[in-house]
């Protein structure tokens, strides 16, 4: 048998790897337009800011492909034909495959502002990205981040990291508060702050201006201050890269539309990570799920299913992780976002120390804790998914704090002050 | 209407490619030590002018006292410009620390000087004259390129440590680490052989023994003879009296099996030992550099064990040699400890350990050489509670754990698949744990039987290292 998978990230790789483990005897080719190698695309932030090179952020060594027969094809799929079983790479040559994997992942959104397609306006996405900004630092004396996402607040962190000086226009009125607490938003706007960067929130981009040469020159914010910028990295999220589908029959939404066995309209065809769509997912999760752990089940589920398993995707219970500037940020189950906070039917305890650095949230309903939302404070993910899965009581929780403890040994320990806010908060 | 943005009033950026601009008071610091080390320089060229023209004082201050003082200044000001937190932006562009023009000039500079200390000691006379108050002031006594080495190498650990505290100034661990290698080099290191000394006493270090001071534990230390060598590379020239002998085997036969059980190997490589304590603070910047292929880590394992064999063979022999009277290596006993003294003791783990740091990484004595770090090893791989956990489903594959792991150690590895890490080598430094963006790994010492799949039965698990099945 012939496996094909088009994209060498996480959901792509780990695809490659289950099948190797469960078939000897498999033949895997694993194609990739944007490098030879899998690399970790959570650590292209570090390359651009010299912690690491290229070499470091791939996640198995060189030989590791060889060794597990695994064939590398550097090339970008140009067509797919479904029916008769074959892929184009770069307009030329012809694969076969038996069974194929679409894993092509997300490419950066565009709204249609003004100017979006000039010289030095770019997404951060992929390491052809990050190279054409590596190209572009010399010149940029000022770079604006369009988005108060993930992605926005490490481009500003890498062009800070520079010397670059750096605008974050963030439509919203705090940091990602369609995702974290309005406490936990506050304090990355702050730590975005103390790093330097000139944060604005509820700033809007308006249009990006041509500086006479094709490059941008200048941004101007809605009902705002024109910006001169040598430099705009638009981070208003991502969405599913289907561009591989295009003259195809392989039905699409907004991703690559696959059902629970990650198996799209064509039972020979396979979509996992950010590019597939999942037309019913299980519970409240999203129909696109783009995190790199995500992209992992999801490429060892539909590898396993390629080989004969009929096991349906369940990502279980919803975790991530993330660093923003120097504040660590880790949750565990159900926490709403600040719009919802109020609205959601949960209690909160939270705590926050004096210092702005260090927050616990635990979420509870009905006497069972169901999330925890921490910052700058670590917390054993095994420990809390139990908890959680469990439905352990508050008190329970609050008692045994030293047991989901992570942070590294000496660190001063909270848990006493933690109490003291969950009493106070609990008649 | 537009209003363009002024960059002047934006908040000062000072991190970048660039040289970042200094303020008066760095530049302040930075002439010192220009000045400090351009008088040692000239030191070198004329002993003795600088103390005939100024004060018996006025010679280490002026040299050693102004290099310390800017380069701590430096430093606190250039790190209270960061916010606190991982800060390794441009580590892999800078020359220093990624093996470019500095990073070759610092590693040739470093290694010749370890040349000059171990076989040309008489250039040096400028600079040891430099030291001469600080030496007799301690122990009444001259002062020797060893006293100068033994001035370096404190000095280098204090304010490289300094700049360890105020780079972790938010991690606890690394801060109680850092002034625990601060202390025991100042003064097991360097305070306490001195004093020792003074009271006529052998100049002996508390916190080496056998078999990384093999010299410890071997016959003509225990018994009256006085043996004098050249090098002083690895037999102090002085007798031992019976208590330290005891201490040393002590600490070989008790503490290093015991602390190694419930903490790992960590308590003396990362905490407490001198070359570590280098490593860690002056081998900071360039523990980056360390390999951490797997061919790497075969070399190691190899490399390693060889030294471990060779120096448990010549202490044995040398032992059966003076309990047989000389019967079976005749006199050829010195000719034994001088020729693993000048291989391994001087230019294993002084030139090419130390001298080569911003070339192979900061522990390559630590990793690939030194007999202590093996036994330890051995012990915190079978027989310990300490293992690196990992958190769940939270890692990244980022690599930001293996590429400042100093020894090599390609964490990454085990923590994408979720397993603890059990290695021989980790020496429980803590950096993999600060680095990690996602809060992934945490240094622990739990239960015994739970590292890994054999731990419960440590025989088993070594039986299956042999056959290569871990």
């Amino acid at each position: 048998m012939h496996v094909a998978i088009i994209g060498n990230g996480i959901a792509g790789v780990t695809a490659a790897r289950t099948v190797r483990k469960r078939d000897p005897k498999a033949r895997i080719t694993l194609i990739s337009g944007e490098s030879e190698h899998h690399w970790s695309r959570p650590a292209l932030m570090y390359i651009y800011m010299g912690h690491m090179r290229y070499q470091d952020t791939k996640p198995y060594q060189d030989h590791f492909w060889g060794k597990n027969r695994i064939d590398l094809v550097r090339g970008w799929v140009t067509q797919i034909d479904a029916d008769g079983k074959t892929l184009t790479l770069d307009g030329q040559r012809t694969v076969q495959w038996d069974k194929l994997l679409i894993a092509t992942g997300s490419k950066p959104n565009k709204f249609g502002w003004p100017g979006q397609d000039l010289n030095r306006v770019s997404g951060m996405y992929s390491l052809q990205d990050m190279d054409a900004l590596e190209g572009w630092t010399r010149d940029i004396k000022h770079g604006v981040v369009v988005g108060g996402g993930l992605i926005g607040i490490e481009l500003a962190e890498m062009l800070h990291s520079r010397g670059r000086h750096v605008t974050m226009l963030v439509r919203e009125a705090s940091y990602w508060d369609n995702a974290l607490p309005a406490e936990e938003s506050a304090m990355v706007n702050d730590v975005i702050k103390a790093t330097g960067i000139d944060l604005r929130l509820g700033a809007e981009l308006e249009s990006i201006e041509d500086d006479g040469t094709g490059s941008v020159g200048a941004v101007q914010i809605k009902d705002g201050e024109r910006l001169d910028a040598q430099y705009v990295g638009l981070t208003a999220g991502v969405r599913p890269n289907i561009a591989v589908t295009e003259g195809s029959s392989i039905e699409t939404a907004r991703g690559i539309l696959v059902n629970d066995q990650l198996q799209t309209n064509h039972p020979d065809i396979y979509a996992a990570g950010d590019c597939a769509e999942i037309r019913t997912p299980e519970g409240q999760r999203n129909t696109i799920q783009a995190v790199w752990y995500t992209g992992r089940f999801q490429g060892e589920q539909a590898a396993n299913n390629m080989l004969g398993d009929a096991g349906d995707y369940n990502a279980g219970l919803w975790f991530n992780s993330a660093k923003f500037v120097d504040l660590e940020y880790q949750v565990y189950g159900n926490v709403p976002a600040s719009g919802a906070q109020h609205t959601s039917g949960l209690d909160y305890v939270f705590w926050k120390h004096d210092n702005g650095k260090h927050s616990v949230r635990i979420c509870h309903k009905d006497g069972a804790v169901v999330g925890f939302n921490l910052m700058g404070v670590r917390f054993r993910h095994k420990v809390c998914e139990q908890w959680i899965l469990e439905a352990k009581p508050l008190e329970y929780v609050l008692k045994n704090l030293r047991k989901a403890a992570f942070d590294p040994e000496f660190s001063k320990r909270h848990d006493a002050a933690i109490r003291a806010v969950a009493k106070g908060a609990t008649p | 209407m537009s209003a363009s943005v002024h960059l002047d009033a934006l908040p000062p950026q000072r991190v970048g490619t660039e040289p970042r601009s200094l303020t008066v008071f760095e530049k302040v610091c930075l002439a010192l030590v220009s000045f400090g080390s351009l008088l040692v320089f000239l030191s070198l060229l004329s002993p003795n002018t600088l103390s005939t023209y100024t004060s018996y004082w006025a010679a280490p201050a002026l040299t050693m006292g102004t290099i310390v003082l800017g380069s701590l200044g430096y430093i606190f000001s250039a790190y209270m410009g960061t916010t606190p937190g991982i800060k390794h932006n441009g580590m892999f562009f800078s020359s220093m620390s990624n093996r470019g023009v500095w990073g070759w000039m610092a590693g040739v500079a470093m290694t010749s000087f370890y040349v000059i200390l171990y076989w040309h000691s008489s250039t040096l006379a400028g600079a040891i004259a430099l030291v001469e108050p600080i030496s007799y002031a301690l122990s009444g006594k001259h002062a020797d390129q060893w006293f100068l080495y033994g001035f370096l190498y404190t000095v280098a650990v204090v304010v490289m440590g300094s700049r360890m505290l105020m780079k972790y100034r938010h991690s606890r661990y690394q801060i109680i680490r850092t002034l625990s290698v601060m202390f025991f080099q100042l003064g097991f290191g360097f305070l306490i052989p001195n004093i020792l000394k003074a009271l006529n006493q052998p100049e002996f270090y508390f916190t080496y023994f056998w078999p990384l001071k093999p010299e410890y534990l071997l016959p003509w230390s225990y018994g009256e003879e006085q043996l004098v060598t050249q090098g002083a590379v690895i037999v102090t020239g002085l007798t031992m009296g019976r208590a330290m002998l005891l201490w040393g085997a002590m600490m070989s036969v008790i503490a290093v099996p015991t602390l190694t059980y419930f903490f790992g190997k960590r308590w003396y490589c990362s905490w407490v030992c001198g070359c570590g304590g280098l490593a860690e603070t002056l081998g900071d910047p360039y523990r980056q550099l360390s390999d951490n292929s797997d061919t790497a880590w075969k070399v190691e394992r190899w490399m390693i064990h060889s030294v471990l064999l060779a120096i448990t063979v010549i202490t044995g022999l040398l032992w059966i040699n003076a309990a047989t009277g000389n019967a079976i290596l005749g006199n050829a006993s010195g000719l034994y400890s001088k020729t693993y003294g000048f291989f391994i003791g001087a230019a294993f783990s002084g030139v090419i350990g130390v001298g080569f740091y911003p070339i192979l990484g900061s522990r390559v004595w630590c990793r690939f050489g030194c007999p202590q770090a093996a036994i330890l090893g051995m012990f915190q791989r079978f027989f310990s509670r300490f293992r690196i956990t990992t958190n769940g489903g939270q890692c990244i594959s980022c690599g930001n754990c293996s590429t400042y792991c100093e020894m090599g150690i390609d964490v990454r590895a085990y923590a994408q698949r979720g397993e603890n890490i059990v290695r021989a080598s980790c020496v429980g430094c803590g950096v993999c744990s600060e680095v990690c963006p996602r809060g992934v790994l945490k240094l622990e010492n739990g239960s015994f039987g739970d590292r890994f799949k054999n731990a419960a039965k440590p025989f088993a698990a070594i039986a299956d290292a042999f056959r290569g099945k871990s």
